[in-house]
């Protein structure tokens, strides 16, 4: 067991201890505090399914050691919205229907959020170079694109948050 | 007269295998169709709502449970709503008229003054007081189903045919634990299998001392054979434990894929089963002309976005299996056979998984946990491969190669068509033995069954769509099934419809070159089939196709068409690129004909899916062999980025017509072939082989 060490997740300060220090943040998540929306794809960041945002950057919680985000913020898909307040970018993406599995959609969203809250006015090919490092097996991406730019417009016009 | 029963219905024909009336309000739809990322939950409660007149919020559906739902066999091959989805609806309208039955006794009145709006009965239109739930004490569904509820005239539905959100989506948005994935059982282990390099490589030693310092926290292992797991109650634990085995455990009699067996001329020469179909040979008509040309795809994988997982538990006697299998029962048969258990022993329920493609690696995972399990008696286990093992150990589609003879009359068209294949099967699921990667490294396997693959009749394997729609005199198959393959085969979206689309309709638009004909021209100067003409024609006005435009300046467009199996949708496609240094998809038209459509978004969906996949199968994909499968991640398995998808459109057709036709796959094959034409045309220089690299692009720029 690792030293115990403290950070916020979606605005809550937590403590965890590790059963050692190379424990992924992912796994903490998961097994340790019970959020199953950030999902496992790779353990190899290569596929974004477990993109959460730490200090309000995207960065990938499958192989990054969970140590590295002592006393640091980090916002989850459970971070985003719920049903009945939906964030607008999971508004944006139930409005088009912007999913099939649904599998990557977490890390996709953490990562779009990513993105809209640096540049609020992102042109198409912007979109789909902040969404590179997400795969998409389905091929949902021209709805998850037209979704970001719906909610970049939602949220411009004042859904924002 | 009573409906005759569809199929499903006649294997399953209790009527509460299909539905219930739970509680107040409330109804379920069982279902033997599984969810896998393709929206069919939604789809079956839009017939239901339809057929039982009740809003869609009062529906769930439960699938693929051994313990409830009908035996369906296994959710593929585009037949979910075709059939399964017809099956409910008889099974809804029989339900009905039992409950209008039940009602009129009741009322004392005549059934036909009765209707139903949102479960309520209504007697001329007047509320009666009566619902499905007041009267569901009066009317057993534990009967057999009759056909004698009549099912809806297309003019009478109302959900049917009206984009519906999907259920299953906002659980997905929103980050909740909806995936097997997700799934935790009280006194839960983790567990992860160290595979066996091969399927018959044996164990020569075992460093469980390094496995062990390698977890950093206690674990367990579990021996049978070459079978050898490792558990414990930290999953990040019995993961490094994992990777540490990959060095700790040494293995005997290891054969591993070679790079010479990569490509699907390898498969000429080996041992194989030929099998024949259609018209007999005949000697060229006098006048005719020859045409020949050979196509060929490598082995792809499902690489679906998150490796398998299954969860068992073994308790009392019974094991109880959650997996994300396409097949919940067959699995079952295999299970049984594997561990020598009575089915009856042994529940097996579907849980979402992601996106599902074909016989991935769920049903090998689902007999990993049960495996574990039934050593563990009590403990419920939990598996998850590791992604190097997906990519490594799931069943490949086979590479294929596919020769086209074809004799050409004076008038240019052709007069006799063989399609001549080379593949590997396209049916390895366990259904059909016990194919259950784990099973094989247990003392006693059972045998596999003799080499065989998807009947023709039943839709064809390696043969599917082998055989042109077109109006061609004399038309055969020749399949060559290749009975043993470098690494395991099995069936991934189409089966052999793509690699078989891609031949014929790429061969279809080299015989137009020579004929002089535009492509678009030449497909319908050569099939009468008024619904292969209107997508045909649809497509190229959604395109604004230009017969004219000139070939070789390095932009192109091409177009394909195909029925799917020759019996489901019709998919008509236009792609324009740019075809430079690499190939870059600008924008994909497409034209689908699937007779009666649930949910148009959702087919949609589908159809813009099967698109982009085909295009990363066709642009990027190939299983890679050097010395054991070289392709282990996304990249050494590199598939279509959000930076490389095309603008897509997508419109269907004949949407109000009776009977529906299997869309899911219908786009794979004409998105193929439209590339192939499309780079073809960009290049002045055709390329026969699959996938279309920079390589090949260069030395087709070379030879011609």
């Amino acid at each position: 067991m690792t030293q115990s060490f403290d950070f916020e997740v979606n605005g809550k300060q937590v403590s965890v201890a590790p059963a050692s220090d190379d424990t992924p943040l992912l796994d903490v998540l998961r097994n340790t505090l019970g959020l199953m929306g950030t999902r496992f794809g790779c353990g190899l960041e290569q596929c974004g399914a477990c993109t959460v945002l730490v200090d309000d950057k995207p960065e990938k919680a499958c192989a990054k050691p969970a140590w590295s985000v002592a006393g640091k913020s980090v916002v989850t898909i459970e971070g985003l919205g719920t049903k009945e307040k939906p964030h607008p970018l999971q508004q944006a993406f139930l409005d088009e229907q912007a999913g099939q599995c649904g599998y990557c959609l977490s890390g996709i969203i953490v990562a779009a959020k990513a993105l809209l809250d640096k540049n609020p006015s992102p042109a198409r090919a912007e979109i789909a170079a902040a969404l590179d490092g997400n795969i998409c097996r389905c091929g949902s991406h021209n709805r998850i694109l037209r979704a970001v730019e719906k909610a970049a417009a939602a949220m411009r016009a004042g859904g924002g948050r | 007269m009573n409906a005759p029963l569809p199929g499903p219905l006649k294997d399953n024909p209790r009527l509460d295998r299909w539905l219930a009336f739970p509680s107040p309000g409330k109804v379920t739809v069982l279902t033997g169709r599984v969810e896998l990322g393709q929206g069919v939950l939604t789809a079956m409660a839009q017939i239901a709502a339809d057929e039982l007149d009740v809003s869609l919020a009062r529906i769930s559906v439960h699938s693929g449970d051994t313990a409830a739902t009908p035996n369906e066999g296994y959710t593929a091959g585009s037949q979910s709503i075709q059939f399964g989805g017809v099956a409910l609806r008889q099974a809804c309208a029989d339900a009905r008229a039992l409950f209008m039955v039940a009602a009129a006794a009741k009322l004392g009145c005549d059934a036909r003054d009765l209707s139903v709006r949102d479960g309520a009965v209504l007697r001329n239109s007047k509320a009666t007081g009566e619902d499905y739930w007041t009267l569901a004490p009066l009317v057993s569904l534990a009967v057999e189903a009759t056909g004698a509820g009549t099912a809806k005239a297309v003019s009478e539905f109302s959900a049917i045919g009206a984009s519906t959100a999907r259920l299953d989506l906002p659980d997905k948005i929103f980050g909740e634990p909806t995936f097997i994935h997700d799934m935790r059982l009280p006194g839960m282990r983790h567990a992860r299998v160290v595979r066996q390099p091969s399927l018959h490589a044996t164990i020569a030693a075992v460093d469980e001392a390094a496995i062990r310092r390698a977890a950093k926290a206690p674990v367990d292992f579990v021996r049978t054979g070459n079978f050898l797991a490792i558990l414990g109650d930290d999953e990040t634990a019995v993961e490094r434990a994992a990777v540490a085995a990959l060095d700790a455990v040494r293995w005997a009699n290891v054969e591993q894929p070679a790079a010479s067996q990569q490509e699907a001329t390898w498969l000429l020469q080996r041992p194989m089963l030929d099998i024949r179909f259609g018209a007999p040979e005949a000697p060229a008509a006098p006048g005719t002309e020859r045409f020949e040309a050979t196509y060929s795809r490598g082995y792809l994988a499902h690489a679906s976005i998150s490796p398998s997982c299954a969860l068992a538990l073994y308790k009392d006697g019974h094991l109880t299996v959650w997996t994300h299998c396409q097949g919940v029962f067959p699995l079952r048969g295999a299970l049984a056979r594997t561990l020598k258990l009575a089915p009856e022993q042994i529940t097996v329920q579907h849980v979402q998984g992601s996106g599902c493609y074909g016989h991935n690696g769920a049903d090998d995972a689902a007999a990993d946990a049960a495996i574990i399990a039934i050593h563990t008696p009590g403990a419920p286990v939990r598996i998850r491969w590791r992604r190097e093992e997906e990519f490594v150990y799931e069943p490949k589609t086979s590479a294929m190669l596919v020769k086209v003879h074809v004799q050409v009359g004076a008038d240019g068209k052709p007069s006799d068509w063989t399609a001549e294949i080379w593949s590997g099967t396209h049916n390895g699921r366990p259904g059909s033995g016990a194919n259950l990667l784990g099973a094989y490294a247990l003392p006693d396997h059972p045998p596999d069954p003799p080499p065989h693959d998807v009947p023709e009749a039943n839709g064809g394997g390696a043969t599917r769509n082998a055989e042109p729609l077109y109006d061609i005199p004399r038309k055969r198959i020749l399949q060559h099934l290749v009975t043993e393959t470098p690494v395991r085969v099995s069936s991934l979206r189409g089966l052999g419809a793509m690699p078989n689309v891609f031949a014929l309709e790429c061969a279809v638009d080299e015989l137009a070159a020579r004929a002089g004909r535009d492509p678009v021209d030449y497909r319908l100067s050569i099939t009468a089939d008024p619904r292969a003409r209107a997508v045909i024609e649809k497509v190229a006005a959604m395109a604004q196709w230009n017969a004219k435009a000139p070939a070789g300046t390095g932009v192109g467009r091409g177009i394909a068409f195909a029925r799917y199996k020759n019996k489901a949708a019709y998919a008509a496609v236009v792609v324009e690129l740019e075809a430079g240094d690499e190939i870059r998809l600008r924008h994909v038209w497409c034209a689908a004909d699937a007779g009666l459509v649930v949910n148009p978004d959702g087919a949609v969906n589908q159809l813009e899916g099967g698109i982009i996949q085909s295009a990363s199968w066709v642009l990027k994909e190939q299983v890679r062999f050097d010395n054991g499968v070289a392709s282990f991640d996304w990249e050494t398995y590199p598939v279509l980025k959000f930076s490389e998808v095309p603008e897509i459109e997508v419109e269907l057709v004949n949407t109000r017509d009776p009977v529906p036709l299997g869309v899911g796959e219908a786009t794979a094959g004409p998105t193929a072939a439209a590339i192939g034409n499309a780079v073809s045309h960009a290049l002045g220089a055709r390329i026969r082989d699959l996938p279309l690299t920079r390589e090949r692009v260069m030395a087709a720029l070379l030879r011609d």
